[in-house]
């Protein structure tokens, strides 16, 4: 065991250059995805709230009497779609127009007229939140003859979908891309190994040294390496997470990092990305020793 | 028991006694090259616990094939070749080591570790092998001893002559302690002296209870001794000295 140990180190003494590329290689193909795996992450976060808030507003005409808003308000909520209906009066919409639009305080406290319509805040039940449902909500709001204009914003939600899907798919492109790069760097290498200990190998062999001891340098050698391109792709993408941290961009929403459980299956699958290459690539070259 | 006995004295009249002895065994065995033509030929030979058996032969007569038969490095295309007890033909890929530890191997160009010193190059064998690492200088210093190289366990292998090179490799196939051990053309790129040395060396091994098998074109070696000689001749065993005496007008 401990032969065997020392023989896997020896491998990055022996090839120092050769074996920091495989390491590098994994991480930045670990990176990659890992990198994805944060935007989604925080993607998720941010959208879980957004979700939550998915709603059909509808814009009253002004002068509407109350009693027809409070009908019409208990007829849409009896809708099976519909999870809740608010009325927002004019007032109320100024106010909060005041409190979250903090650049333009100023225009809205020297108004004179309220420009700001009542409106009814409909929000869906859960299972009801997709493009479909919110958009036949709005139909049948938009129905009502008080009802000036209905707005709803589900659009962005789905471009921000469709973003998040592309993105997902190039990224994971690359990360393939340098995954296979970093599979065969590593077979490179181990080809390389064979090669100069072939005589060692062959003398292993010839005196009875088991299949493990013969093979399981190499496959230390391999997983350590992925171990450590995995370690590495955590660190960057810490890196990069402190970066928009400190950044503006991720001031607000509050960025969230990769759980406990992540690392350690990063870590688990450079080191498997590794194994695996190591172990191909030593049954294809140990057979010509 | 008796009756496999009965059955093989037909075949080779070779002492009953004998084959309760046998370590290596060729029935009928043909090696075929990848290409076609045989490499070997209905090779059938017993060799007995603790025999000295040369084969000779021209090069490519099917000596060294013989030998990479007897410790796994080949497969016969047919026939059947058991090796202290390994069925050969059969073998798993976790077999081989177990038998192979059964084996000492020598060959002619000595195949040591340059990197090594000579106890080193043999305590390579034991390490690998998963020997306790506290027995290991021990049994590496006895074998030195043996050979005759106690005195130079720490030098390289450049720093040894050819002898002295091929003697740290006899060390090495003997350290795991052998039933047999297998030698390719031991003396091939030897000077006399060192030839002398060597099969002298190998003889007093011999003499120690281990059974021999030497592949040589040596022939002055052979005369010297009255050892069994089989003669190799394009894959056929064309004379065995341990089975029938009258045919050795053939040895030239």
């Amino acid at each position: 065991m401990r032969l065997v140990s020392r023989e896997a180190l020896l491998s990055f003494r022996r090839a120092p250059l050769l074996s920091a590329l495989s390491v590098t290689t994994i991480a930045f193909s670990l990176f990659v995805v890992g990198l994805f795996g944060l935007v989604a992450l925080n993607l998720r976060a941010a959208l879980r709230g957004v979700e939550e808030r998915v709603e059909v507003v509808a814009y009253l005409l002004r002068g509407t009497p109350p009693e027809t808003i409070a009908t019409a308000s208990e007829d849409i909520s009896a809708f099976p779609e519909v999870q809740t209906v608010d009325y927002v009066s004019a007032e109320q919409a100024l106010a909060r127009a005041r409190t979250t639009m903090v650049e333009f305080r100023d225009v809205y406290r020297d108004l004179e007229v309220n420009p700001l319509p009542a409106s009814l805040e409909i929000s869906l039940k859960e299972g009801f939140r997709d493009a479909e449902h919110v958009r036949a909500l709005a139909d049948r709001v938009k129905a009502y003859q008080f009802v000036e204009d209905v707005r709803y914003g589900r659009d962005w939600i789905e471009r921000l979908d469709k973003l998040r899907n592309i993105a997902g798919l190039v990224v994971m492109t690359i990360g393939l891309a340098f995954a296979v790069v970093a599979v065969v760097i590593i077979g490179t290498t181990i080809r390389m190994t064979v090669l100069q200990r072939a005589r060692e190998i062959a003398i292993m062999r010839l005196v009875g040294a088991s299949d493990w001891f013969v093979r399981g340098p190499f496959l230390l050698e391999g997983a350590l390496k992925g171990f450590l391109g995995g370690a590495l792709a955590v660190l960057l993408s810490y890196l990069g997470y402190l970066l928009f941290q400190g950044n503006q961009l991720g001031s607000g929403t509050g960025l969230v990092f990769f759980q406990p459980i992540h690392i350690a299956l990063i870590m688990l699958f450079g080191t498997l990305l590794g194994l695996s290459a190591s172990l191909v690539s030593v049954g294809r070259h140990l057979r010509n020793v | 028991m008796q009756g496999t006995c009965a059955s093989l004295c037909t075949l080779h009249p070779v002492p009953c006694t004998l084959y309760l002895f046998i370590v290596i065994q060729f029935s009928h065995v043909f090696k075929s090259f990848p290409k076609g033509g045989f490499a070997l030929k209905d090779a059938s030979l017993h060799v007995a616990k603790g025999e000295f058996v040369f084969l000779t032969g021209h090069s490519g007569a099917g000596k060294s094939t013989m030998l990479k038969l007897m410790y796994a490095e080949q497969r016969p295309s047919s026939g059947d070749v058991r090796v202290s007890g390994f069925a050969i033909g059969e073998l798993s890929p976790s077999e081989i080591p177990r038998l192979r530890r059964r084996l000492g191997i020598v060959f002619q160009d000595f195949r040591l570790l340059e990197d090594r010193t000579a106890e080193e190059n043999v305590a390579f064998a034991l390490e690998v092998t998963g020997s306790r690492r506290e027995s290991i200088p021990g049994r590496v210093q006895r074998v030195l001893a043996q050979v005759g190289l106690a005195g130079k366990a720490s030098a390289y292998p450049r720093e040894l002559s050819g002898g002295e090179q091929q003697r740290v490799a006899i060390a090495r196939a003997l350290v795991n302690d052998p039933a047999i051990l297998l030698a390719d053309e031991p003396t091939g790129n030897l000077d006399e002296r060192a030839t002398r040395g060597v099969f002298q060396l190998l003889r007093d091994i011999n003499a120690g209870g281990t059974c021999v098998v030497m592949a040589t074109h040596d022939l002055d070696l052979v005369r010297q001794t009255s050892y069994r000689t089989v003669e190799l001749r394009e894959g056929s065993i064309v004379f065995d000295s341990g089975l029938d005496e009258s045919n050795g007008a053939e040895l030239p």
